[in-house]
């Protein structure tokens, strides 16, 4: 057995070990914890509750992410146009600077909030939580998160959305999921953009960008949208409306949705991923989707 | 990139679990990784006095180890090692599968120091 790196921990001990148990050692002044915590606890808490208030105001959040310039913003634009009669839309964009995005939005009619992040290359679940004051939940069906424009680092934050939106625009080429592994695996839902490109762009073949996507063996549906012409978006738009009815029904049955990849790794060896700290809030269980 | 944030993330427990020991110092971090939760273990390294300067983890080594990638076949069962972008059954090629290790960043261990006597707990 091994004292120093976790190995030994599981379920029915772990208890025992963590920082206020009672095998937690001394030996010459110096104190060996074993901890075993996430290192983006307070994150993961903060996205919790943030999932709580979408749930509490019927709210559907998405968190959309690519890399720059992958049409993030257009596809809002369009996606606003064709669901304005139907559901309440509100965006919150994230970018390093400018408010630019948000006027795009708020140019549509509904209501967008920007996070200027500075310098940090995503946004967390506290910057979001800030937006959220900035919004009125109980008049928005369904909530665009545009995270900063970055195949890397969004990924490993959890916002507190319902499901993770992963765009692939035709001219980034059609191995980005085999580049970025982390990203994509994180999708629910993988959206090919600028398909009207594949018409010049020969070299970007589709299937072969399916192929790097299930080699991360997720079965995430892959649609294929262009802004560029009349129902370019349309299987999206409908997987929106999808969406947004499972999330009513989950709540009607007092449930939730959560994005499909959940840390299974820690889970399996026994770790509590959420905030593990005195207080006990009820929503530390896990509600899996 | 993101390695500062999560830096901070991790000072942040290791103060609280200092401060909870009474510890007088941090001699050592461990730090589990795996490639699939997104942070190089290298920038990791190199963020870390950054953020732990003036605190009281400031002299700490921080150690990381590098956690494979393993998946588990819902289809043939096997557990095999596999590269961050083939998650696929190493054994069956399946794509049922659920990744078992890799995807952790976990703050593994802590050394404290702690004044004479007292216990950890």
């Amino acid at each position: 057995m091994c004292d120093t790196c976790g190995c030994n921990i599981t379920p029915g001990n772990e208890h025992l070990v963590k920082a206020d148990g009672k095998h937690a050692h001394t030996q010459d002044g110096r104190a060996a914890v074993t901890v075993l915590r996430n290192l983006l606890s307070e994150n993961d808490h903060q996205a919790t509750h943030n999932r709580e208030h979408f749930d509490a105001h019927g709210v559907l959040a998405l968190n959309l992410m690519s890399s720059p310039g992958s049409g993030k913003t257009s596809l809002l634009e369009a996606t606003i146009t064709a669901l304005r009669s139907e559901l309440r839309i509100a965006v919150i964009e994230g970018d390093l600077e400018t408010e630019n995005d948000a006027e795009r939005i708020r140019a549509q009619g509904v209501p967008a909030v920007q996070i200027s992040t500075g310098s940090a290359c995503h946004l967390d679940a506290h910057m979001v939580h800030d937006a959220l004051h900035r919004l009125n939940l109980d008049e928005i069906d369904l909530l665009f998160i545009e995270n900063v424009g970055n195949l890397v680092c969004p990924a490993s934050f959890d916002l507190g959305q319902h499901r993770n939106i992963t765009l692939l625009s035709v001219p980034e080429g059609d191995d980005k999921p085999a580049k970025y592994p982390v990203m994509f695996r994180a999708a629910d839902l993988v959206l090919l953009t600028k398909s009207d490109l594949l018409a010049y762009l020969t070299e970007f073949s589709p299937e072969r960008a399916e192929h790097s996507l299930r080699q991360l063996a997720t079965d995430a549906p892959l649609a294929t949208v262009t802004t560029r012409n009349q129902d370019g978006i349309g299987p999206w738009v409908e997987w929106l409306r999808t969406a947004v009815k499972d999330l009513r029904k989950r709540h009607a049955k007092g449930k939730t949705l959560r994005p499909a990849v959940q840390p299974d790794g820690a889970r399996l060896h026994g770790l509590d991923t959420d905030h593990d700290h005195d207080h006990d809030h009820h929503h530390h269980a896990h509600s899996h989707s | 990139m993101h390695e500062l944030s999560v830096c901070l993330a991790l000072l942040d427990q290791v103060q609280s679990i200092a401060r909870e020991h009474r510890a007088t110092g941090v001699e050592r971090i461990l730090l589990h990784v795996g490639p699939l939760s997104g942070i190089e273990p290298p920038l990791l390294k190199n963020a870390y006095p950054l953020a732990a300067a003036g605190t009281i983890a400031e002299a700490a080594v921080l150690d990381i180890e590098s956690i494979p990638v393993r998946v588990q076949c819902k289809e043939c069962g096997a557990e095999t090692a596999v590269a961050p972008n083939r998650l696929v059954c190493g054994r069956c090629g399946g794509f049922r599968t659920r990744v078992i290790s890799g995807d952790e960043m976990l703050l593994a261990n802590l050394e404290l120091r702690v004044p004479d006597g007292r216990e950890a707990g």
